[in-house]
């Protein structure tokens, strides 16, 4: 296939609900009533998965932004956009952006108000020289790059790989327990990556393309997909399946607004679906229910899995899960039935130890009934798939010595070597000890591990700031982690200030590509692959002058993202498409589409998915899914005495990214404060007050949130938001703007994760909660006045 | 809104019109209209499913002209109401101390043996004026409970009690009647039958909403929703309130007026519109009496000088005030806020003088002047003559109770007057009180822990009432179930048409108000009372010959010259009103239907053109306040405590706290049992603007104390900006049925009252009016710790820094109990001491000695 | 023909009549709605005069309880919540007779829900 096929543009489907007057055939930059509109297709930051949403930047005479308006241009979105976009002025002019660098004395750490503004020039040659000595002492292992989620920094191996050379990326969660889980149960069960729901959004006609098969039952499990566009899958095609005849099942230990609308709600006790899964291969087994054809040319293992699905029947799974059996039978012959079937599967699969027999279950749902690369059902990547740039870098930027070095791949190379970053719990460990070397410098690519992604934060806090001599935050906003632990502060670009691309569901998978335009300049900010580009020449001007010798930032993302070095020419053809959709083909395994050696069949040993996984076996895993009763809840009697109710958490919203987004009013005043769900007979039992002030505890910590008193969860859970910090309030230390007030993860433990290494009981822990008389409602008023003013 | 369009689409056979009953789908089906309990001003057209002598079902009839099948959430609720498991079921003799609420059942027998055993002994010993006769307001009950203490208890001493300076609708009515001699209503086509169909009727062109959220409570027998038809076609609106309300959002002009200023508002809009000469000259020429002294009076009061009282901005003043003045008409919607400050009696002959110079009296969509339907008006004097007359001259009215001289304007005890007496035994000590309908502790009662603690000293006190409330549990001796609405035959001649009531159930031994009257009534004066078998009997009495006076004492009545015809002009009975099917329930007479009937000579008692005034014309200086001893023009008083009034006192209380604007989900006290409304409404909430909250450290949600020199109370802070930075806005009528009964919790009655905050002795000229919509206080957050209000009064009978407000008449009264103890008699008519010993006399108010 | 409930907002007073009307009719408990207010406001507009300058505005929105009262419209009666609405903003029928009355004028909405 040509290129220029690869990247075309994508054909437009107009929204039946938009008007005739619009702008449909725009080119990605016009004119109109005096402004400059920029047509993009943005990532991050503000962070977000990718999805790419269409957007219109409309940008005045002065050069600055003056509104944003979804572009109807976009095959998937059409238009449409989630507040957070909305609200992106808000985000880019708030008066707390952080627009130059900034440095501050060590001995200052956590002082709000020692920054003191610099240079670039001035904090490159700072960094150079604390790399320069720190590497000298440590070696370049000594070096972790933070990375988080949602932003391009967070997934931006380069900065480890060949600005700082460190073998020590690491998404600093407890068992890497967001999407990683999945992709790697699929790449070792199916040799592919991540399998998501047909939607149509690759093909020209949407979902009345000739070769597409629209839906019959989708089942949604684990998963907020409308709040978050999780994955980069844009939540709301969810909504215009049903607007066709979509049915849903749904899976959820919480009330959702799918769940409310589903054929089938399946309210299981939280941390029981590889149970629940295991029974409905049961059923659809022992009812010979599933795809003969399928299973027989395809699948490995098939009795064995069988054999072990039989060890579950639905009776012991409804006891388990707490769900009616009833339910599981009908949910189980639904699914099967459904011609097409899909399964949108979600961060809950990642969220628990037993996670990755919970994703063994999905993928072996998936390929018995027939649905693997079916229209409709779950799309596969080809072989060549992937824009991803794991491993980019790695052989130069590293070298095979130090990447054997990296923190956790001894014990965890299923972990270390899916994603190649460093085992995050053992990070933690060798932070706090030492061992196996030292941690001595640090930089966070786009993470806020204290308020968000790091379990146990303040062991996260204490182990970091006395483990690194030198630090960097690179970010557009203060946050309580760089404040709490950083010397240099780097400002980082929105998507509205800048080029790049975006691949949709982080590139397995990719439906569409889209491209980022740079519409305004703020203050004096970078973006990843800029500073990367030249904090890289600062620091190792032999390997990037002499090995890798991009002649702009803009080639080397070209070459990042698009595999082409032509000083960002190709970038500027193919990116003023703004979004492409990529060509793919249905029953590629049948084709030789999915091997790299072109013959039929999967990418794995035996060819074949694997129900019985060769892989796990190697890794010294069962390799067939098993149930395991989460460790914290009522497998331990005596702990439930003190801990009654189960603690799930993470539920997304559609004000926030994460941590994100608490200083934009607009979006704040949706959510003020850090909510805890419980159940009214709960809250009633406990003597709490709907919008009372609550407090959470477990055997790790405690925090307090507000109540919403509510059915959306049973009376045995309770759901606690998470990543909330106060930007309003102090900065330094102690207070770090609230961080640890309210935070759900000083609940949550480090080193709970499966045998692999994968996965952390974040949504299926045990708590106690009781009604404090304190309140700490946010104040508006206050938000408003802080935030609301843009600069 | 096209009226004839909705009548048209109602299918009539499905409601079935023209019958009073019938069978529908295994249920009775009774057509009648609901008057209460629970409480309301008004009363509509309701449609009562019943099974096994059960309401099961209500809806509302869309078949009768009054409200057209729309109900209020309170009628919507009612079986909810009727069939609620905190209501009273038998009558009960209190069996430990009062507060422990500690009853035991007895039989109605029982209970009227012991109350007509008490009530003739205190007639033995003290008189029947040391019994007081308590109603509270909304019930139907208005003439049936006056009627009842003055020919049954013999007592002249009848109130709404706990309500200094008469602080509601009393104001108006009285300021009404002198320039008047008859009420102003807002026309919006309620006195025909045909309603907004009526060919004579348009909407006004202008409405001003005062002081008053019609809406919420539909308020003095209007019908709030009345009006939103008006503004649907065409009406404009002017709303003059603290408070943002529907109105003032959709207003061409909201006025947010500074609490308990609005005579300077008024006088400002009677300066422009004099001075602008925008008043109408022929109808004041034809009609008025007074224009030059009026104008004369308001000629320094304009808009720049209302503006800083006000709080408001001069130009807006004077652009509203043009604004009513050119609408033809405009209309006045006034509410309790004219009565709830000290101008109160200035303040409404300020609003008639604007009506009657604009000319909006008695013209189609201006201010109607209404009579009770049919002229049938059973009023609060009906009963007095029935009185002995020794007993009758006892009456702790004004004249006794605050030193003003005047005539005897006002049918009602004074509450302070009655306060005086309980706490002081000046002139004469109390010895039982009646109560009907109710919760004096809840919800009327100002100075609420003062009262509680005065009432205390009544030796007998008897609650009939629905429910058990706080009152009861703190006080009562005895307490007699009272029959709801559904389980009640009654009538209704408020205003028009005259409605019927029909019993369609019981509740185990509850009687109505008609029934216990009728019964004890045959037991205390057979004479009077053995006239009537039923309470049926009583109320075809009442249709067909209860005269009296429509608003006031008959004094009064004679003084305006009202017409008063001494008999009614309706011709059938109760059971013909209930079930003609030319009727069904309701009857429209032709005064009320009628419009200009001063040129139709339907007022005066001859038949002559004019108003029912002494001049006959309407008197914007009226006579009747100045032979009542208060000034006949216009002016302001500043609210006793507050920016201008006490501007130090302000840095300790630096809020001004305004209250009683009422919500759908309640009447008054009542309806806090029921789960639909505390669904809806669960906790008692005062309005914050966020700029005050964020300056005193609230939030949103927040229990706060809202405290002045008097007591504290607490609520829940909802931030809003439909109150100002200065001023906060809390609810009144809140108790907690659900929480702890015994004393001293009460039901929690204390927790969230306002009137812990209020006063007692301070009223406005002629002792009318009290400040209680204008006071100031602090607010702060409620702490873990606090000590509750009604562990203060526990403690100390009130808060520790209560400062109590003595009466006006302390310096006689201490007068008086030297007298007493020196053994000298007190005569009240004259308010003279006698010293028998030497045949001395001495005026009590000055102490000087008398000539012989 | 599709039925519907048509409200003229603008005049909507946020008087819970119809919730408790439906609330009574389907005998819903505590927490359920047929039809549910929604409250927007009150806020101020500072480039509005009035009568627009204050932004305080109800809409009731019909829930899955809601029948639109068919036991009672086929005896030809109103549904309970139009029938009881106090501001009389509320109107039952055929959405299209219904859609003849939003003429720009006033705020309207038209609402239906599955047959």
């Amino acid at each position: 296939m040509s290129e220029d096929d690869f990247f075309k543009k994508a054909s437009v489907v107009k929204l039946d609900t938009l008007s005739d007057v619009n702008d449909i055939g725009k080119p990605w930059r016009y004119e109109e009533d005096g402004m400059t509109v920029t047509r993009t297709s943005p990532w991050s930051p503000p962070g977000c998965h990718p999805v790419g949403c269409g957007l219109k930047l409309y940008v005045d005479a002065e050069g600055r932004l003056e509104r944003v308006e979804g572009d109807e241009n976009n095959p998937v979105t059409q238009g449409r956009l989630c507040p957070r976009c909305i609200a992106l002025k808000d985000y880019i002019y708030n008066p707390a952006r952080l627009l130059h660098p900034m440095k501050r004395d060590p001995k200052d750490r956590g002082n709000a108000d020692a920054w003191e503004t610099i240079t670039w020039d001035e904090a490159f040659d700072i960094i150079k020289a604390e790399y320069d000595r720190i590497t000298a002492q440590y070696g370049r292992e000594s070096i972790v790059v933070f990375a988080g989620t949602g932003r391009e920094g967070g997934t931006f191996f380069p900065f480890g790989s060949m600005c700082f050379g460190t073998p020590n990326f690491c998404y600093t969660q407890s068992g890497y327990a967001c999407y990683t889980p999945r992709l790697a149960a699929i790449a070792y069960i199916g040799g592919t990556t991540y399998p998501e729901w047909d939607y149509a959004g690759a093909l020209p006609g949407r979902w009345d393309d000739p070769r597409y098969d629209l839906t019959e039952v989708l089942l949604i499990w684990g998963k907020a997909p409308l709040e978050s566009s999780p994955d980069g899958f844009f939540g709301h095609a969810v909504i215009d399946a049903m607007r066709r005849g979509t049915r849903l099942i749904v899976i959820d230990p919480r009330v959702t607004w799918l769940s409310s609308r589903a054929d089938i709600f399946l309210q299981l006790r939280a941390g029981t679906d590889t149970a629940l899964g295991m029974a409905m291969l049961d059923i659809i087994i022992s009812e010979d229910l599933y795809d003969h054809d399928f299973v027989s040319y395809w699948c490995y293992g098939f009795d064995e899995l069988a054999e072990r699905c039989s060890t579950m029947p639905p009776e012991k799974a409804a006891t388990i899960c707490d769900v009616p059996v009833e339910d599981i039978y009908a949910a189980a012959r639904m699914y099967a039935a459904g011609n097409p079937a899909a399964i949108q599967w979600g961060l809950s699969a990642d969220q628990k130890t037993n996670g990755m027999q919970h994703a063994q279950v999905i993928v072996s749902l998936m390929a018995i009934t027939g649905n693997l690369d079916a229209p409709g059902g779950q799309l596969l990547p080809n072989s060549s798939a992937g824009h991803n740039e794991v491993g980019f870098g790695f052989d130069k930027g590293v070298g095979d010595d130090l990447l054997a070095k990296m923190v956790g791949l001894d014990q965890y190379p299923a972990y270390c070597m899916v994603i190649l970053n460093a085992q995050a719990d053992l990070m933690l460990k060798a932070l706090e000890t030492g061992e196996p070397y030292p941690i001595k410098m640090g930089f966070y690519a786009g993470n806020n591990l204290m308020s968000c992604t790091s379990m146990e934060p303040e062991r996260w806090h204490d182990a970091i700031v006395k483990s690194l001599e030198f630090c960097i935050g690179f970010d557009t906003f203060m946050n309580p982690s760089i404040e709490a632990s950083c010397d240099i502060f780097l400002p980082l670009k929105t998507v509205a200030e800048r080029d790049g691309t975006v691949f949709t569901h982080y590139a397995p998978c990719t439906v569409t590509a889209g491209f980022m335009h740079e519409a305004i300049t703020v203050g004096d900010c970078k973006t990843d692959y800029e500073l990367c580009y030249e904090l890289g020449r600062h620091l190792r001007p032999e390997l990037w002058d002499k090995e890798f010798n991009f002649r702009s930032a803009k080639e080397f993302m070209e070459a990042l993202r698009l595999g082409k070095r032509e000083e960002g020419r190709y970038f500027d053809k193919v990116a003023e498409n703004v979004v492409c959709q990529i060509p793919i083909e249905y029953y590629k395994y049948e084709k030789g589409l999915m091997r790299e050696d072109g013959t039929p069949g999967f990418a794995t040993p035996t060819g074949r998915i694997e129900l019985w996984s060769t892989a796990f076996h190697g890794f010294g895993e069962d390799p067939l899914p098993y149930y395991e009763e989460p460790q914290f809840g009522p497998a331990d009697p005596e702990l439930m005495e003190e801990y009654p109710l189960i603690l799930t958490t993470g539920a997304r919203t559609t004000a926030f990214f994460h941590s994100e987004h608490r200083q934009v009013p607009r979006l704040r005043a949706l959510n003020p404060d850090p909510i805890t769900e419980i159940n009214p007979v709960t809250a009633q039992k406990y003597g709490i007050a709907d919008g009372q002030w609550v407090r959470l505890s477990s055997p790790f910590g405690e925090c307090v949130q507000k109540a919403r008193v509510s059915e959306i969860v049973d009376e045995k859970t309770v759901h606690a938001q998470h990543a909330w910090w106060f930007p309003e309030e102090e900065g330094s230390e102690p207070n770090l703007y609230g961080n640890f007030r309210s935070n759900i993860n000083n609940l949550l433990p480090n080193f709970h994760f499966g045998k692999l290494g994968f996965g952390a009981p974040n949504k299926c822990f045990v708590c106690k909660i009781e009604p404090i008389e304190e309140s700490y409602d946010t104040d508006m008023t206050e938000v408003w006045d802080k935030f609301g003013k843009l600069v | 809104m096209d009226y004839q369009e909705f009548l048209d689409s109602i299918d009539k056979e499905a409601y079935h019109e023209g019958e009073w009953r019938w069978e529908e789908d295994g249920y009775t089906v009774t057509r009648t209209y609901h008057y209460s309990p629970p409480g309301c001003h008004t009363s509509c057209g309701i449609l009562l499913y019943t099974k096994d002598g059960k309401v099961e079902k209500i809806e509302g009839d869309p078949l009768d002209p009054c409200t057209n099948g729309k109900l209020c959430i309170r009628c919507l609720n009612l079986v909810e109401s009727i069939n609620s498991p905190d209501r009273l079921k038998y009558p009960m003799r209190r069996a430990g101390e009062r507060g422990e609420n500690k009853w035991e059942r007895i039989s109605w027998d029982e209970a009227y043996d012991e109350i007509e055993e008490k009530v003739r002994s205190i007639w033995e010993t003290n008189g029947g004026n040391a019994i007081i006769c308590v109603h509270g307001t909304g019930r139907n009950i208005n003439w049936q409970v006056p009627f009842f203490g003055q020919a049954a208890l013999k007592t002249p001493n009848i109130s709404t009690f706990g309500f200094t300076g008469f602080a509601c609708y009393m104001p108006r009515v009285c300021g009404a009647v002198a320039p008047f001699g008859d009420f102003p209503v807002v026309d919006a086509s309620e006195g025909h039958p045909a309603r907004y169909a009526n060919p004579e009727w348009n909407p006004p062109e202008v409405l001003v909403v005062w002081g008053n959220e019609p809406l919420a409570s539909n308020a003095d027998g209007f019908v709030g929703h009345w009006l939103v038809p008006c503004v649907q076609m065409g009406t404009r609106i002017i709303s003059i309130d603290p408070r943002l309300t529907w109105w003032g959002a959709r207003a061409d002009y909201w006025l947010q007026i500074r609490p308990g200023t609005d005579a300077a508002l008024a006088c400002a809009w009677l300066n422009v519109i004099l001075e602008e000469d925008l008043y109408d000259h022929e109808f004041v020429d034809l009609w008025c009496m007074g224009l030059d002294k009026l104008k004369e009076s308001v000629k320094d009061m304009t808009p720049e000088w209302a503006a800083p009282i006000c709080d408001l901005d001069a130009d807006d003043i004077r652009n509203s005030a043009r604004l009513y003045a050119s609408a033809k008409p405009g209309a006045i919607q006034w509410g309790l806020a004219f009565d709830q400050q000290l101008s109160a009696m200035s303040l409404c002959l300020a609003g008639c003088d604007l009506m009657a110079i604009c000319g909006n009296i008695d013209v189609p969509g201006g201010n109607i002047l209404l009579h009770n339907a049919f002229e049938i008006n059973a009023g609060y004097a009906t009963g007095e003559h029935f009185t002995p007359e020794e007993w009758r001259i006892k009456k702790l009215n004004n004249n006794f109770a605050l030193s003003i001289d005047g005539g005897d304007f006002v049918a009602h005890a004074s509450s302070d007057g009655l306060l005086q007496a309980i706490e002081e035994g000046f002139p004469y000590p109390i010895k039982m009180m009646w109560i009907q309908s109710s919760n004096t502790l809840s919800c009327p009662g100002m100075d609420a822990a003062r009262l509680y603690e005065a009432m205390q000293k009544i030796p007998f006190i008897v609650n009939a009432d629905p429910y058990m409330t706080p009152t009861s549990v703190a006080l009562a001796d005895i307490v007699l179930p009272v029959a709801m609405s559904a389980e009640r035959n009654s009538a209704r001649t408020w205003w028009t048409p005259a409605r019927a009531m029909v019993k369609v159930a019981d509740f185990y031994e509850a009687k109505s108000d008609e029934q216990i009257i009728v019964e004890l009534g045959k037991r205390l004066n057979p004479e009077v009372f053995n006239q009537w078998d039923s309470d049926i009997d009583w109320l075809d009495w009442y249709l067909r010959e209860g005269s009296g006076s429509a608003f006031a004492t008959s004094e009064a009545a004679d003084n305006a010259g009202i017409k008063s015809s001494g008999s009614t002009l309706f011709k059938h009975t109760w059971k013909e009103l209930v079930e003609d099917p030319a009727m069904c329930g309701h009857a429209y007479d032709e005064f009320n239907a009628s419009y200009n009937k001063a040129a139709k000579g339907l007022y005066r008692p001859d038949g002559s053109v004019g108003y029912g005034t002494p001049s006959g014309r309407l008197e914007l200086t009226p006579m009747l306040y100045t032979y009542w001893g208060l000034s006949d023009t216009p002016f302001h008083v500043e609210p006793p405590e507050g920016p201008i009034s006490t501007p130090e006192l302000m840095e300790t209380y630096p809020l001004i706290l305004t209250c009683g604007g009422r919500s759908f989900e309640f009447f008054h006290s009542e309806h806090r049992q029921l789960p639909t409304m505390r669904e809806l409404h669960p906790e008692p909430l005062v309005l914050v603007n966020p700029k005050t909250a964020e300056k005193y450290g609230v939030k949103d949600g927040q229990w706060i104390w809202i405290e002045n020199d008097h007591g504290r109370f607490k609520q829940k802070v909802k931030l809003s900006p439909r109150v100002n930075e200065k001023t906060i806005h809390a609810e009144h009528g809140w108790w907690f049925p659900e929480s702890k009964a015994e004393a001293p919790y009460l039901f929690g009655t204390f927790e969230s009252n306002p009137n812990n905050c209020t006063k007692a002795f301070v009223t406005g000229q002629g002792g009318v009016g009290s400040a209680i919509k204008s006071m100031i206080c602090k607010i702060y957050p409620v702490e873990p710790g606090d000590k509750m209000p009604y562990e203060q009064i526990a403690e100390t009978g009130n808060f520790p820094w209560y400062k109590k407000v003595n009466s006006p008449r302390q310096d006689e009264i201490d007068r008086f109990h030297k007298a007493m103890d020196a053994g000298m008699e007190y005569e009240v008519f004259s308010n003279e001491l006698f010293d028998p010993a030497n045949n001395e006399r001495f005026d009590l108010k000055t102490g000087a000695r008398l000539a012989e | 023909m599709t039925k519907g409930i048509l409200i003229n907002y603008d005049y909507c007073t946020g008087c819970h009549s119809c919730e408790v009307a439906c609330k009574k009719t389907l005998g819903l408990p505590e927490g359920e709605f047929g039809i549910k207010l929604t409250e927007v406001g009150p806020y101020e507009y500072t480039d509005k005069p009035a009568p627009d300058h204050w932004e305080w505005t109800w809409l009731p929105v019909i829930t899955k309880a809601c029948d639109l009262c068919m036991g009672r419209t086929t005896k030809g009666k109103m549904p309970s919540c139009v029938q009881h609405c106090q501001a009389w903003c509320m109107y039952y029928g055929d959405v299209e007779d219904l859609a003849k009355k939003m003429d720009g004028k006033t705020r309207w909405a038209l609402l239906a829900t599955r047959e």
